[in-house]
């Protein structure tokens, strides 16, 4: 079975269940659900990083919180690779949580309906990296049902089957190489771009926490905590 | 699982979402606020889907402004309300199978300790009365009988709101529900007395009318827990929907409950007694030295 550019429609069946293996060895990976050299599934990923609308990667808990010092190391690579990606976004996926009511789809991706991410900013190339496999997969899988956009996953255990290109047993060295790779391919576009940092995240500034008293709540200091005899009456 | 868990990498400071720089600078983790301070500092649960004026949702805001340790505890849960709100709160969550939550807590417990064993790890579980009393009372049970080191909160509401206004165990006797028209027939199950019986060395029954006390409470039964053995609280959380509470009567309902039938009720064993004698009196004449 070939991992096809998506929309495929309500609940595809899971890429595993139609035959597609996880690559085999660390310097393989997969390209539309088969088994290729893991430069060859770099390439192509440049490619449609370069080539595809609004490019965008979306780290997971893995790279974005400092549990370990490999999570530094692969963070600082990613962000160098963020950079010479042309008219590159970070969205976060900071943890897995369900939300409600719901996300703001320019600030941060839920594994639980990440197609709301993609949609609503037109992604048509993303990099999952550093989420946990069953929700990497779980996400990927949805995105493939529901939106065309070409998912690249650069997974630092087995690689990702639901992905359309997926690098496995991946790590800091591993994801400048695929830094250099791209570069080699923005070249041979035609593609001139400076190094830049993506934007900063567009979450609004909500309160301010530096400043904030009990008194700020003013009429409605009430709802936070009542006091002794005191009946609400008033609600929100 | 530590606070390394909850430090941004360098360089994705700028990329993550508000909410999550505010929770790593202005939140619970690694430090200690008094639950009077409730608004002043980011909270580890803010949105949730429970209904307009729910009263357990109060419980589950003070419980997690609560926590000792936010960065090392693991809350675990089951079917029923609460688990609404636990899910979304910024501390690892464990949706049991309904019943089973004290036995995953039990496991959990035991591998934390063997994992970490230099640190203390909390588990709490906080399920409600059908979850603990009904269908999982032989696994509370067992869980205390074997005196598990974990805490388990029972958010009762006196019935199961979620699937339509059903009898639970906790509900009193006469008492008419829409899925149990003809009225309870049997008594309310004495829970606190089943875990003073079955081996728990903290217990203690709430009305959460007063959140300094339900604080206090709280943090007791999590941190005799770490040291001593199973803990209990059992806390009225009223379903204003099942019992058709009006929203702004719904403290005045906790207040009438507590007078009634859900007077503040605590009870230790006496190595747990010493225990807090001795933190509450080191607390204090640090206080005084400050």
């Amino acid at each position: 079975m070939k991992v096809l550019i998506g929309p495929e429609g309500y609940i595809p069946k899971a890429a595993a269940m139609e035959g597609v293996q996880l690559p085999s060895q660390p310097d393989k990976g997969l390209l539309y659900g088969e088994e290729v050299d893991e430069e060859v599934a770099m390439r192509e990923a440049a490619r449609a990083l370069l080539t595809r609308q609004n490019p965008t990667i979306f780290p997971g808990p893995k790279i974005l919180w400092g549990w370990s010092p490999s999570a530094f190391e692969q963070a600082e690579a990613i962000l160098e690779l963020a950079k010479e990606i042309p008219n590159c976004r970070i969205i976060p996926m900071p943890d897995y949580r369900p939300k409600y009511p719901k996300i703001d789809p320019e600030a941060e991706i839920n594994p639980n309906h990440p197609n709301l991410t993609i949609l609503h900013n037109k992604i048509e190339a993303c990099i999952f990296v550093g989420v946990h496999c069953h929700y990497a997969n779980l996400s990927l899988r949805m995105i493939r049902a529901g939106t065309n956009c070409f998912t690249i996953a650069i997974c630092g255990e087995l690689g990702h089957e639901e992905a359309h290109a997926t690098i496995r047993d991946a790590d800091g060295a591993k994801i400048r190489r695929f830094k250099d790779i791209l570069i080699e391919e923005r070249e041979k576009l035609g593609i001139k771009w400076e190094p830049k940092l993506p934007p900063p995240n567009p979450s609004l500034p909500k309160e301010n926490w530096e400043t904030i008293s009990f008194h700020d709540y003013g009429e409605y200091a009430f709802l936070l905590l009542p006091k002794k005899g005191e009946i609400i009456t008033d609600s929100e | 699982m530590s606070l390394k868990y909850v430090t941004i990498t360098t360089g994705f400071e700028n990329y993550m979402p508000k909410d999550y720089v505010d929770l790593v600078r202005f939140g619970q983790f690694g430090k200690e606020y008094d639950i009077q301070e409730l608004g002043t500092f980011k909270e580890l649960v803010e949105e949730h889907p429970m209904c307009a004026g729910c009263f357990m949702a109060y419980f589950i805001r003070v419980f997690y402004a609560s926590l000792p340790n936010p960065e090392d505890t693991i809350v675990i849960g089951t079917a029923g309300c609460a688990r609404l709100a636990l899910s979304q709160a910024a501390v690892p969550f464990i949706y049991g199978n309904y019943g089973d939550t004290n036995a995953v807590a039990s496991g959990l417990k035991r591998a934390l300790k063997i994992r970490f064993p230099d640190k203390e790890k909390d588990v709490v579980v906080v399920a409600g009365d059908g979850g603990l009393m009904d269908i999982g009372f032989g696994m509370t049970m067992h869980s205390w009988f074997r005196r598990e080191n974990f805490t388990t909160i029972m958010v009762d509401n006196e019935v199961y709101g979620n699937t339509g206004g059903q009898e639970s165990g906790m509900t009193r006797k006469g008492i008419q529900l829409k899925m149990a028209p003809k009225g309870k027939k049997f008594d309310k199950i004495n829970a606190i007395e089943l875990a003073k019986d079955a081996g728990c060395v903290y217990v203690a029954r709430v009305a959460p009318t007063n959140p300094k006390r339900l604080a206090k409470t709280i943090k007791r039964a999590i941190l005799a827990a770490r040291h001593f053995g199973p803990t209990f609280i059992h806390a009225y959380t009223s379903c204003n929907i099942e019992y058709s509470i009006p929203t702004e009567k719904v403290l005045e309902d906790a207040r009438m409950r507590e007078k009634q039938d859900f007077s503040f009720v605590e009870w230790m064993t006496d190595e747990v007694k010493e225990y807090f004698e001795q933190i509450e009196n080191t607390k204090k004449e640090e206080k005084q030295k400050v």
